[in-house]
């Protein structure tokens, strides 16, 4: 894996999430109360709501359009609601987001 | 005997010549610098130093004796500026020594947040014995601001604090000790040093510290600033590597070693915090312990390997009793098991994943810490004891605790019905006279008649006076995350002086770590309306709408909706809105059914400049997406209507500036016709005001969406101001009580309108109202996008990286 560096951790509001702009389209980056970071992709598996813009709770995010809840780190919906959506190998180190370059379809440098 | 120079005196090293020399003490001749100008000492127990509780004699580990005894030839005060490995020596500032192996020990550097003033004089970093008296020699009563809310930042605070300093922590993250602690425990930590007295600020960010040569104040993102005398900077550690890296050796983020603690060169060594090990830096002393013991066996040629294993951490603050150990986050097949006993500060968190115990925080009483911690590491299959493990392993049987005993052991003279000053022994009495029911006891005590807030606990005094005879209705939760209602949350909140989300969740036993998309902005709204002045509005408790000021549309793009006071407008603001709709390519306005002006389909990352345009044509934020003041509605009225008895449209703008801003349990609207005929639509609004002649009749409780109701009347007063008067005490009495997501005619249907006036109708409490929502209003009545449209926060729009640039490049 190669890991590339998106930005500071206080980049993202605490129990909110940004949006990274990839070759795969849209990733959204939540940050936890737990201070955790997490990737999936920003476009519900319902009808594409955007989840960045949704509220983050414990590991999991509610879609703003239609409230399904989708668990950060599995991608799976949860409750009643079936699907998955897309996650992201992602870390943190020194304050600093990492991201793997490979998993989010970016051609390499080389 | 060969030749060994060991870089660094820490708390590592002199572990490693402890073993090394036991094991054989005529291998090595041994040479030993420090760039302290001291020996070995217990690095960790600088905190009780700092405190007073030890002296530094105390602490140290190894004498002038002990290294004459066992020949180590010390060159402390004595910084090694180089290596020259073809030659094989160490340059040390005072000359050279030459080696046949070489140990780095050289730990860690302080990291020092690098903003402006960082290096004024009165800035230290919590490292070593000088930083500790340069603490012990503050003068008492100074103040001291301590940037980091981690195991030392908290550990300096408090020793400070015992030395007579006005000390507050500044941490950045939402809970202190986020790396050890779950936020429930960060909670109680933060509640034990408040009482010591120490102020603690979290999501505080630095933006620099000001003085003339000397430091006067810590300046805050926010703007707030403290004055401060002494700044200690314990925000992290950077490995020190410059001399490895500078000999060339092979460093990541440390230098890096393989199992036996060697180095990318056969003859060099590293143990300590300096080291790298498959990927992983360490930073508490139990894995650097075992790193020496692995090294001394290797310098003498026998087989050893290092490998990591599980931490556990405790604060070594007096009084605060706090250990954690493994993983504690919430996850899929994970299970919690929390035991917690706010009135005797007692939190136990355990982790429980295939029945296996995996984390475990505990706060208050850690005894049992070792215990759980063996479980941890060994994997330990739990099944058996999972019912009875939180209670540790002297478990003799116990009680789960009774929610009907608290109020069972209330006295008869304790108050249950606050509206209404009915106590519980009014009740007991109804109840032995026949009342069986919530209906009855509230009609022969009016117990919960006003603003319902109460009913669970007369439901609670019935089913401890009854037992089985009465059936207790399932009260309608909030959601899944408690048991509590809507009622019961606003209550507690209230009587137990409840000022954060965390104390929310933690005192009320909330069972998710902070909620979920139902409660979260519930209580957001509650601590808001309830503690103007504590609690701040969290932005991440909203739903997207009110976080975005603006209303997002089916494709992701956004309304925007101009405030127009009481419908009037003004060729200037037109333009103003003409000319935005063109420079951002709005696709649709729309004139509402709100005597305003939609913008629709603004793209997200375009909000703060088209808000900057319209803020610049003085229009502010409509509010067209919150649940909070919406339209005031007006007609012509007297100005050129014909039929005009009052100045509707006047007293329309009137209530619209006093009323925006406010945050509301859901939306208001308001309308103000002129008379009765009621152009403006008046009787279909949360507040409507009909002009008469003789003055203003005020109905509320009025709605058009999906249940048309007409308003009900409040009152009829003769002058314009009793008529904003009657409308602002009604609109706070609505936030102060109303379930979070009621418009108000639900709410006055469940506390009845004869309550309201009769509140309302009293003019000291109508006053009291009125002040109330004032106060309020002196926080929260600002233009939510100016604030947002400025350079730092506009940014958050945007994405945080554009990746798709670089790749095209
Ligand atoms: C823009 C507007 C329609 C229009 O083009 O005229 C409108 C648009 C929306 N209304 Fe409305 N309502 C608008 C006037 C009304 C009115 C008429 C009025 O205010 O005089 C009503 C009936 C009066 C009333 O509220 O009692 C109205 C009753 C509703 C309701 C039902 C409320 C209820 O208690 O039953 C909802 C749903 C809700 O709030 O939960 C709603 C919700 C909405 C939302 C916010 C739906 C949503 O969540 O996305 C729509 C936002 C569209 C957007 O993206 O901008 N809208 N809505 C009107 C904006 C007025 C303004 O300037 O602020
Ligand atoms: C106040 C405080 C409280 C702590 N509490 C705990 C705790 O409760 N539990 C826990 O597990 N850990 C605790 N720690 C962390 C623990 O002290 C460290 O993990 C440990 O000291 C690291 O040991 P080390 O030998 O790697 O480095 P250090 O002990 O830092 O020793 C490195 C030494 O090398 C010297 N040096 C560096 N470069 C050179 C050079 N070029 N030439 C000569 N000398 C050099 C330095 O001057 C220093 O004396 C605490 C730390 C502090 C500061
Ligand atoms: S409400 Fe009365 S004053 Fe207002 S426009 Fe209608 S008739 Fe005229
Ligand atoms: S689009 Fe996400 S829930 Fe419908």
């Amino acid at each position: 894996m190669s890991w590339i560096d998106i930005g500071a951790l206080e980049d993202i509001p605490l129990r909110g999430a940004r949006v990274v702009k990839t070759a795969a389209g849209c990733v959204a980056l939540f940050r936890t109360d737990a201070e955790e970071v997490f990737a999936t992709s920003n476009s519900c598996a319902h009808k594409g709501g955007p989840l960045s813009e949704g509220i983050v709770h414990g590991r999991r995010v509610t879609c703003p359009l239609h409230n399904w809840v989708w668990s950060l780190e599995t991608g799976e919906a949860q409750g009643a609601d079936e699907g998955r959506i897309a996650t992201y190998p992602v870390r943190v180190e020194a304050g600093r987001i990492l991201i793997d370059d490979a998993a989010i379809g970016r051609r390499s440098a080389a | 005997m060969e030749r060994l120079v060991v870089i660094g005196a820490g708390m590592a090293s002199g572990r490693l010549l402890e073993h090394l020399l036991e094991a054989d003490p005529t291998a090595y001749r041994v040479t030993l610098f420090n760039a302290e100008p001291r020996g070995n000492y217990n690095r960790i127990m600088l905190s009780p130093v700092l405190s007073g509780e030890k002296s530094f004699a105390e602490i140290v580990t190894h004498d002038d004796d002990w290294y004459a005894a066992h020949g180590v030839t010390c060159r402390f005060g004595e910084r090694v500026t180089g290596i020259d490995r073809d030659r094989k020596v160490v340059i040390g500032e005072r000359g050279e020594v030459p080696y046949d192996r070489l140990v780095f020990g050289t730990g860690s550097d302080p990291f020092i947040i690098p903003c402006p003033g960082h290096d004024l004089d009165g800035v230290i970093a919590y490292r070593d014995l000088d930083d500790t008296n340069r603490m012990i020699d503050t003068r008492p009563g100074s103040r001291a601001v301590v940037i980091g809310g981690g195991l030392l930042g908290l550990e300096a605070a408090a020793g400070l604090r015992m030395r007579g300093l006005e000390v507050t922590v500044l941490h950045l993250a939402g809970h202190l000790m986020e790396r050890q602690l779950d936020p429930a425990a960060g909670y109680l930590l933060r509640a034990d040093l408040e009482r010591r007295g120490i102020a603690v600020m979290t999501q505080a960010s630095t933006r620099c510290i000001r003085g003339e040569g000397r430091v006067e104040a810590v300046e805050l993102e926010d703007g707030t600033v403290l004055p401060a005398d002494l700044v200690v900077m314990a925000v992290g550690i950077r490995p020190s590597v410059a001399l490895a890296r500078q000999s060339g050796l092979v460093v990541n983020k440390a230098i890096a070693v393989d199992a036996q603690m060697r180095t990318s060169d056969a003859d060099i060594f590293a143990v300590g915090e300096c080291v790298e090990f498959a990927g992983q830096l360490f930073g508490l002393v139990a894995p650097l312990y075992d790193q020496a013991k692995v090294l001394a066996a290797t310098l003498i040629g026998q087989k050893a390997a290092f490998a990591p294993k599980q931490l556990s951490t405790k604060l070594k603050v007096t009084g605060c009793d706090l250990f954690s150990a493994g993983d504690f986050g919430d996850g899929p097949g994970r299970e919690d098991i929390v035991f917690r006993d706010p009135a005797r500060g007692i939190y136990k968190r355990l982790v429980v994943e295939d029945d296996t115990l995996i984390g475990a925080v505990l706060y208050g009483d850690t005894a049992d810490g070792n215990w759980f911690f063996g479980l941890i590491r060994n994997g330990t299959d739990i099944s058996d004891m999972r019912d009875t493990l939180v209670f540790g392993p002297a478990y003799q049987g116990g009680t789960t605790a009774d929610p009907l005993a608290a109020v069972a052991a209330l006295p008869a003279d304790a108050e249950i019905c606050g509206c209404n000053g009915v106590c519980k022994g009014r009740i007991v009495e109804a109840i032995e006279d026949g009342a069986t029911d919530l209906g009855t006891v509230r009609a022969q005590t009016k117990a919960s008649a006003s603003c319902g807030t109460c009913t669970g606990l007369v439901e609670q005094v019935l089913a401890a006076t009854l037992g089985d005879a009465f059936q207790m209705p399932t009260a309608q939760k909030v959601c899944d995350c408690t048991d509590l209602s809507h009622e019961d949350v606003r209550r507690l909140i209230k009587s137990r002086s409840l000022k954060s989300q965390t104390a929310v969740w933690q005192e009320l036993g909330w069972r998710t770590p902070n909620g979920c998309h139902v409660c979260r902005p519930a209580v957001n709204f509650y601590l808001l309306a309830d503690w103007p002045l504590d609690y701040r509005d969290d932005p991440q408790s909203r739903f997207v709408n009110e976080r975005k000021h603006a209303n997002i549309q089916k494709d992701g793009t956004f309304s925007v909706v101009p405030r127009m006071w009481g419908g009037i407008t003004t060729a200037d603001e037109l333009r103003a809105i003409a000319d935005a709709a063109d420079k951002y390519d709005v696709p649709t306005v729309k004139v509402t059914g709100g005597q305003r002006i939609d913008l629709l389909g603004v793209k997200g990352e375009d909000l703060p400049a088209i808000w900057a345009d319209l803020n610049a044509a003085g229009l502010v934020s409509g509010h067209a997406y919150s649940k909070g003041l919406r339209t005031v509605k007006t007609c012509v009225g007297t100005d050129h209507c014909r039929f005009g008895t009052q100045d509707s449209t006047g007293l329309g703008i009137r209530l619209e500036k006093r009323l925006w801003g406010s945050w509301t349990p859901h939306k208001v609207k308001l309308a103000v016709s002129g008379c009765p005929r009621n152009c403006a639509e008046a009787t279909c609004k949360d507040v409507g005001i009909v002009c008469v002649d003789s003055g203003f009749e005020i109905g509320v409780g009025g709605a058009a969406g999906m249940d048309v109701k007409e308003v009900q009347p409040l009152v009829k007063v003769a002058t314009e101001d009793e008529a904003v008067e009657w409308t602002v005490a009604f609109i706070q009495l609505y936030r102060e009580h109303a379930r979070y997501l009621d418009r108000p005619y639900k709410w006055l249907a469940k506390v009845g309108l004869d309550w309201v006036q009769q509140t309302l109708g009293d003019a000291p409490e109508r006053k009291a109202l009125v002040d109330r929502f004032d106060l309020s209003q002196t926080i929260y009545q600002t233009d939510p996008w100016a604030e947002l449209a400025v350079r730092e926060k506009a940014c958050a729009f945007a994405p945080i990286a554009n990746l798709t640039l670089e790749a095209a490049e």
